[in-house]
C-alpha cells in the first residue's frame, strides 16, 4: 500500500470548498461554505455550536454528502473520489471515537491496517506512534481506563497512522482541562511542521489564535469573516476590559467616561451593570480606566482584562451574542484567559 | 479480484475487533449462551410431559438450533447500533475501506457467537436424552445448515440496527419480531396443532423449514404426537431451508448496505 505524502507547499490548495449547502428537514445547516487552505497551513474553523462547523467536517470527510457545491481534499473530489481523499485523509474529535474495549496498541493497529498497512509495519506504527504521543506505559490498557487527556492523544495518533496529506481535527481540546489543551496544541504543532495541512474546528477564539495561519468564523451555516487570526482580532480590538458597576445611577456617567480611551465600541450590559471595553493598549487602558471612575467617584466590582472570546467576535461582526445561534447545547460563555 | 480480498481481510479485522470487545464484556456472552440453555430446559420439561416427554425432547433440539441462533440476530442488531452510536462506524466510514467490510464484520463476529452458541445448545441436548442418530456427513451438512441459517438472521438484525434511530429502538426492534418467527413456526409444535389460517404461514416459515430439515439430517423423528403435514415446505424441508436461508442473506444484506451508503446523504 502506498504511504499519501503530505503535498509539498504551493502546489495548490490542500483543502477547498465551494458554495457547499445542506439541509436537515427544516434547517439549512449549510447555506454556502467556501473554504480554502494552501498545503501545510492551518485552517480554523471557528464558530458556536450549530453553527455548521460539524457538518461542513463530514462533508470533508465523505461521512456526508452536500445538496450542492463542491469539495476538494488534497486535490481529490469528496464526491466523486471519495475513496483516494479517506485515503489522504486523517480524521481526529468529536465522533472520531476511540474504541474502549482495546487497548491503545489495539485501536492504531486496528486502523493502521485498515489504512492497508501490513501486519508488521502497523505493529510498528502502532508502537512508534504510542511512543510519541507519550502512551507507551498505557499502551497495553483498555483505552476506556485513560483520561480525558490521554483518550483524545490516542484519538489524535489514530489521525496519523497512515501520515496523511490532511487532518481534520475537529473540536480537539473541548472539554480538556488547561493542560491537556496546551498538551493537544502541542501535538498540533508538531504535526505543522512536518508539512500537514490542517482544518481545526474550535469554538475558542483563543484556540484559533494560536494554531492557525488564517481563521474562518462559522454562523448559520455560512462563512462570515476569514482572515489571518490577527486581522479578526484587530476587527475586534486585541483585548477586553471588564468593569462591574455595582450602582445604575452611575452607569451612564461612566459609560461617557470611559468611550474616548478606545477607538472600539464600548458595550454596557444594563442587566448586571458589566461594562466591556475593547482596547489595542489593555495595560494603558486599565490604568486611564481606573484613574478616570477614581476621580469620578464611581464605585467599582470586579476589574479584569481579558483576551477577546468567541462572544467578542460574533458581537463584532454580527451585532449579536452568540446564544441567538441555535445551539443544541449550552454555549460557553466566558473563555479563561490564557495570558500569564 | 483485489477489491474482494480486501473486504475479506477488512471484514476480518473488524470481525477481530467485534470479538476482542466480546471477550471483554463476558457478561453478555454469558447472558448469550444461558438464553438457548434456559429454552432447553424450560420447554423439555415444562411442555415435554404433555407433549411426549423422552420422544419430544428428541423432536425439541432441531427447533431449538433454529430458534437460538436465531435469536443472536439480536446480537448483531445492537451490536451496529451501539457502534453507530459511539461514532465508532462513522469512524469507520472516514477510512479507506470498503463499506460492506463494517457489517460483514459483524456478521462474521456474530457467526462466531453463533457457533459458540450451536455448541452450548449441542451438549445441554446430549444431556436431556438428545442424540445425533443419522450419519456423520447428515451430521456434518445439519451444522451447515444451522450455521448458514445463523448468518442470514445476523443480516436481518443487521437490517434492524442500521435503521434503528438509537440503541434502545434497536434492542427492542431488534428483540420483539423474534417471537412470532419462532414460535409461529414448526420449532416447538407440529402445525397440524396450529390454527388452519396459520397452518400454511408456519410451513412455509424457513424456521420450521430449518428445523424440520435439521431433525431429518440429525434422524431425529417426529413423535406419534407430532404429524408431519404433507405440503411442499415441509415434505422438501432439506432444500427450502437452504434455498430460504440463502434468499434471505441474499435480501438483507442488499438492503443492509443499501441501508449503510444511505447513511452519507443525512
Amino acid at each position: 500500500m502506498s504511504r499519501a505524502r503530505p503535498a509539498p507547499p504551493g502546489d495548490g490548495p490542500a483543502l477547498r470548498a465551494e458554495g457547499l449547502t445542506k439541509r436537515f428537514g427544516t434547517k439549512q445547516a449549510l447555506a454556502g461554505v467556501d473554504l480554502d487552505a494552501p498545503a501545510g497551513t492551518v485552517l480554523g474553523l471557528l464558530g458556536p455550536n450549530g453553527a455548521g462547523k460539524t457538518t461542513t467536517v463530514r462533508v470533508l470527510t465523505t461521512l456526508l454528502r452536500p445538496d450542492t457545491g463542491r469539495a476538494w481534499v488534497a486535490g481529490h473530489d469528496v464526491r466523486t473520489a471519495p475513496e483516494a481523499v479517506r485515503a489522504r485523509l486523517g480524521l481526529s474529535g468529536q465522533y472520531a471515537a476511540v474504541d474502549e474495549k482495546l487497548t491503545g496498541r489495539e485501536n492504531l493497529y486496528l486502523v493502521a491496517r485498515l489504512y492497508g498497512t501490513g501486519r508488521g509495519p502497523a505493529r510498528r506504527r502502532a508502537a512508534e506512534l504510542l511512543d510519541r504521543f507519550r502512551l507507551s506505559e498505557a499502551a497495553d490498557r483498555p483505552s476506556g481506563t485513560y483520561s480525558g487527556g490521554m483518550r483524545r492523544r490516542l484519538d489524535l495518533a489514530g489521525a496519523l497512522v497512515a501520515r496523511p496529506a490532511v487532518v481534520v481535527l475537529d473540536e480537539p481540546t473541548t472539554g480538556l482541562d488547561p493542560r491537556g489543551r496546551a498538551d493537544t496544541w502541542e501535538c498540533v504543532r508538531e504535526l505543522v511542521a512536518t508539512g500537514t495541512t490542517v482544518l481545526l474546528t474550535t469554538q475558542y477564539l483563543e484556540e484559533a489564535d494560536q494554531l492557525a495561519d488564517s481563521v474562518a468564523v462559522i454562523d448559520h451555516g455560512r462563512v462570515i469573516a476569514q482572515g489571518t487570526a490577527a486581522a479578526l482580532k484587530s476587527r475586534v480590538g486585541g483585548e477586553r476590559l471588564t468593569l462591574t458597576l455595582p450602582d445604575p445611577a452611575s452607569r451612564p456617567g461612566a459609560l461617557d467616561l470611559l468611550a474616548p480611551l478606545t477607538p472600539h465600541r464600548p458595550h454596557l450590559d444594563p442587566r448586571t451593570g458589566v461594562l466591556t471595553l475593547p482596547t489595542d493598549h489593555g495595560p494603558a487602558t486599565l490604568e486611564q480606566a481606573l484613574a478616570a471612575l477614581r476621580h469620578a467617584g464611581v464605585p467599582l466590582g470586579e476589574v479584569s482584562l481579558a483576551p477577546p472570546t468567541l462572544d467578542d467576535v460574533f458581537l463584532a461582526l454580527t451585532g449579536q451574542e452568540t446564544s441567538t445561534a441555535p445551539a443544541p447545547g449550552p454555549v460557553p460563555t466566558k473563555e479563561p484567559a490564557w495570558q500569564p | 479480484m483485489a477489491a474482494v480480498t480486501r473486504l475479506a481481510r477488512d471484514a476480518t479485522l473488524i470481525a477481530w475487533r467485534n470479538l476482542l470487545n466480546l471477550r471483554r464484556t463476558p457478561g453478555s456472552v454469558v447472558a448469550a449462551l444461558v438464553q438457548p440453555v434456559m429454552f432447553v430446559l424450560l420447554l423439555s420439561y415444562v411442555f415435554g410431559g404433555s407433549l411426549g416427554g423422552d420422544a419430544y425432547r428428541t423432536y425439541l433440539m432441531g427447533g431449538i438450533f433454529a430458534q437460538a441462533v436465531t435469536f443472536n440476530a439480536a446480537f448483531t442488531a445492537l451490536g451496529l447500533a451501539n457502534d453507530l452510536d459511539r461514532g465508532i462506524v462513522d469512524r469507520f466510514r472516514s477510512l479507506p475501506m470498503p463499506p460492506m467490510a463494517v457489517i460483514l464484520g459483524r456478521t462474521l463476529s456474530d457467526l462466531t457467537m453463533s457457533a459458540l452458541t450451536v455448541a452450548v445448545t449441542s451438549l445441554c441436548g446430549l444431556f436431556i436424552g438428545w442424540r445425533i442418530a443419522g450419519t456423520l456427513p447428515e451430521a456434518v451438512l445439519a451444522y451447515l445448515l444451522i450455521l448458514l441459517f445463523a448468518f442470514a438472521m445476523s443480516w436481518v438484525g443487521a437490517t434492524i440496527g442500521l435503521t434503528a434511530r438509537s440503541v434502545e429502538v434497536a434492542q427492542s426492534a431488534g428483540l420483539i419480531w423474534l417471537f412470532p418467527v419462532t414460535f409461529l413456526s414448526s420449532a416447538f409444535v407440529p402445525t397440524a396443532t396450529l390454527p388452519a389460517a396459520l397452518q400454511p404461514v408456519a410451513d412455509w416459515n424457513p424456521v420450521s423449514a430449518t428445523a424440520t430439515a435439521l431433525r431429518t439430517l440429525f434422524a431425529n423423528p417426529a413423535p406419534p404426537t407430532a404429524p408431519l403435514r404433507d405440503t411442499w415446505p415441509v415434505t422438501h424441508a432439506l432444500p427450502y431451508a437452504f434455498l430460504s436461508t440463502l434468499a434471505i442473506t441474499a435480501v438483507f444484506m442488499g438492503v443492509a448496505v443499501r441501508r449503510f451508503r444511505a447513511m452519507g446523504r443525512g
